[in-house]
């Protein structure tokens, strides 16, 4: 979750929502993701059982993953795959460039994985000589145009038609600029088959590791996958430690909830499930496979009975589609690698409050994402907890930057809500002034904000308390 | 879910502290109509805020000792009024999650059980029949995220809507979108709040309504406020006081 430079979150959202071609593309494209999930979801009661099953499945995964982890990593060594565990992602970064190294490799392919976003790897091997060629299409499209993913699962959501034809003209040697799909793509084809036929290793993602059998899975939808974990002669899978699930049965529930919930499919067109390096008799795939286990935080995460929840996450995306705050800003906006509802909860965890706490703030607290977590992550409650935490350094420093915002003013101003609220008397002093004031309210603090975009709200001369004492409803 | 039992003789009110300061009028209609079907209505007046402002801010034992204020004012065996679902959400899902491991737990979860959102108690509980005395309108609704996510009870305030016969009600096209209220949110997030709230006004001018009906005062002080600001001639109305005018006629 690299960030470079402080996050100006105002003003990131600022100019995001200044830029219409990126609220139109967002908006089109939520709401085509929405509606898919509706109707592969159509069944309410079955959908609601399947995430009850997810659920289960991954708390009961994460009630044990210290054991899972070291099953898996038993059962993926006896099969033949070597398993190194990073704790940092300089750590993870490292190890590849070893692998790397080992085998005098300069050209690495990669199939779509966050958890390398997460380390920055394109970067780090770049800067040490080495290519890292991204091959899913959308990833492929923001790397030629040096741009992050704005979307967990769509990458390159922000972009239009128009946008990535002038990008495939202006940086792909001899490109005529041409919208046409079919045409686009076959250019992509193209400057990828070479990129795999000259890679010496290849680079994915986990998206469930099998602890019973050391098999780790790999869904996606353009083949590119299967290219980068099968052609070069070197495949290494990175993967957060919370990827881990305890059985090959626990998959297909969460198989059907993640394509169903991600892009609204029944199953995926690749369902990877890579158990060993090639054997004797085999005819493809690579000599050796990796895997490199990542922590970068997790494990503290997991120690907080609530928020220990947020590892929960099969990276899905559906809380970003569903997300009235991403759909408008988009995913650069939130100024990490993880961005929409999940990233709000991940990223203050991960990086500590004081990068990222400003994040906890941009929630309305809708329910639209809890609505539709697929493992039923309680995202709005965890948002609620990590605002907690930033006033507050009760919870033995759990979360990093605990207390970070804890001041008087603020402080004050809840005491005395507090105090208003509990004392009748001055609770009616309270009324008679705002009743007296009316619409005349003076516009600073907080109304100052509101009134940027609404009329001052008018209060009521006399007070539902005082209708009602004049009325004489019964008070006891 | 609430268990929906017989009709009882006497109830409680809680006005919620946006109802009580901006809109008391329709406080009054929600008491009227539950009023109007024989029932007792008990408002304690000590009664001030359910504490959602503090929860959702990060002040947790500012809302606690709010919360706790209100739920000794509401100690007999009845049921809770509530003309809100974002405040009934608070008192009937969140209060038990905010005392967990409190002392007073049990005491709050029993409170927590009584609570029912204006609309639902209406319908589910009182079977409200409604006569409209008014002239032919044109109505939009706006669901508060909260009466559609938490309390569940949207479909009761929409068929309180289709009992009124003169009454066509035109839903949104994004009716389960927040309006971007979200309390304090809309006041740290101004622009992300704008921006929502504009989108909410762009789909609520295109239904050709004359009016926007909610159920919940947050979401109904953002909408009007920036229909306000933005010129546009709508009026919005909290569903109870739009009802109390339709069957007398005014």
């Amino acid at each position: 979750m690299a960030n470079k430079a402080e996050l100006d979150f105002t003003r990131n959202t600022s100019q995001a929502l200044k830029d219409k071609q990126l609220r139109k593309n967002f908006k089109f494209a939520m709401g085509n993701f929405i509606l898919k999930r509706q109707q592969i979801f159509a069944d309410q009661k079955e959908t609601e059982r399947l995430r009850e099953l997810g659920n289960a499945i991954k708390k009961r995964a994460l009630s044990r993953l210290p054991q899972l982890l070291e099953e898996l990593e038993e059962k993926c060594t006896r099969n033949g795959i070597r398993v190194h565990w990073a704790e940092t992602t300089m750590e993870a970064n490292q190890q590849v460039l070893k692998i790397m190294n080992a085998h005098s490799a300069t050209r690495l392919v990669k199939g779509k994985s966050m958890v390398s976003e997460e380390m920055g790897l394109n970067e780090f091997l770049e800067s040490r000589g080495i290519e890292a060629a991204e091959t899913d299409l959308g990833e492929f499209i923001i790397q030629l145009n040096d741009e992050k993913p704005s979307h967990i699962i769509v990458p390159a959501i922000h972009k239009n038609k128009e946008q990535i034809a002038q990008i495939f003209h202006e940086k792909l040697p001899d490109t005529p600029y041409t919208e046409d799909v079919e045409e686009l793509n076959a250019i992509a084809r193209k400057t990828l088959r070479q990129k795999f036929f000259e890679a010496q290793v290849g680079l994915s993602g986990v998206n469930f590791a099998v602890a019973e059998t050391g098999t780790l899975c790999l869904i996606e939808n353009e083949g590119n996958g299967r290219m980068s974990t099968t052609v070069p002669p070197v495949h290494i899978a990175v993967m957060g430690l919370e990827k881990v699930v305890e059985k090959l049965t626990d998959v297909p529930p969460l198989l059907r909830l993640l394509t169903g919930s991600a892009t609204g499919q029944l199953i995926t067109t690749y369902v990877n499930m890579i158990t060993s390096p090639r054997k004797d008799d085999e005819k493809d795939g690579p000599r050796e496979v990796h895997l490199i286990i990542l922590d970068n935080g997790r494990s503290k995460i997991l120690t907080d009975p609530q928020l220990r929840q947020t590892l929960q996450c099969i990276r899905c995306g559906t809380c970003l589609n569903h997300c009235p705050v991403y759909t408008r800003i988009g995913g650069h906006a939130y100024g990490f690698v993880y961005p929409g509802p999940i990233g709000k909860i991940l990223n203050p965890q991960v990086e500590g409050l004081k990068k990222a706490g400003v994040l906890t703030a941009a929630s309305s607290l809708c329910e639209a994402c809890a609505e539709v977590c697929p493992v039923k992550i309680p995202i709005p409650m965890l948002l609620r907890r990590l605002r907690n935490e930033s006033y507050s350094t009760d919870s033995l420093g759990l979360v990093k930057d605990s207390g970070y915002k804890k001041n008087l003013a603020e402080t004050l101003a809840w005491k005395g809500w507090e105090l208003i609220n509990t004392h009748p008397h001055l609770h009616a002093i309270g009324q008679k002034l705002t009743g007296a004031l009316g619409s005349k309210v003076p516009a600073w603090g907080p109304l100052k904000n509101w009134t940027r975009y609404r009329s001052a709200p008018r209060f009521a001369k006399k007070s539902l308390h005082q209708l009602i004492a004049e009325q004489g409803v019964e008070d006891e | 879910m609430n268990d929906y039992t017989s009709k009882p003789d006497t109830v409680y009110y809680f006005g919620t502290c946006l109802i009580d300061m901006l809109y008391p009028e329709a406080g009054i209609a929600g008491l009227n109509l539950i009023r109007r079907e024989g029932v007792r209505v008990i408002f304690p007046p000590e009664q001030t805020c359910c504490g959602q402002p503090a929860y959702n801010s990060g002040f947790p034992r500012e809302a606690k000792t709010v919360a706790l204020k209100q739920i000794r004012l509401f100690s007999k065996e009845l049921p809770i009024v509530v003309p809100s679902g974002s405040c009934a959400a608070m008192m009937k899902h969140h209060y038990p999650l905010l005392f967990e491991g409190d002392a007073n737990f049990k005491r709050v979860r029993e409170f927590s059980k009584r609570i029912y959102e204006l609309s639902e108690f209406l319908v589910r509980i009182l079977g409200i029949k409604l006569e409209d005395q008014g002239a032919p309108t044109k109505v939009t609704w706006h669901s508060s995220c909260s009466a559609a996510r938490e309390m569940g009870v949207i479909e009761d305030s929409k068929s309180l809507i289709h009992q009124l016969n003169n009454v066509e009600l035109i839903e949104l096209k994004n009716e389960h979108e927040c309006c971007g209220f979200g309390g304090t949110f809309s006041v740290k997030q101004p622009e992300i709040s704008g921006a929502m709230v504009a989108d909410k006004i762009e789909d609520i001018v295109q239904t050709g309504a004359s009016r926007i009906l909610a159920g919940d005062c947050g979401c109904l002080m953002n909408i009007s406020g920036a229909m306000e600001y933005q010129n546009v001639s709508l009026k919005g109305q909290h569903l109870a006081e739009f009802i109390w005018e339709r069957i007398n006629g005014k």
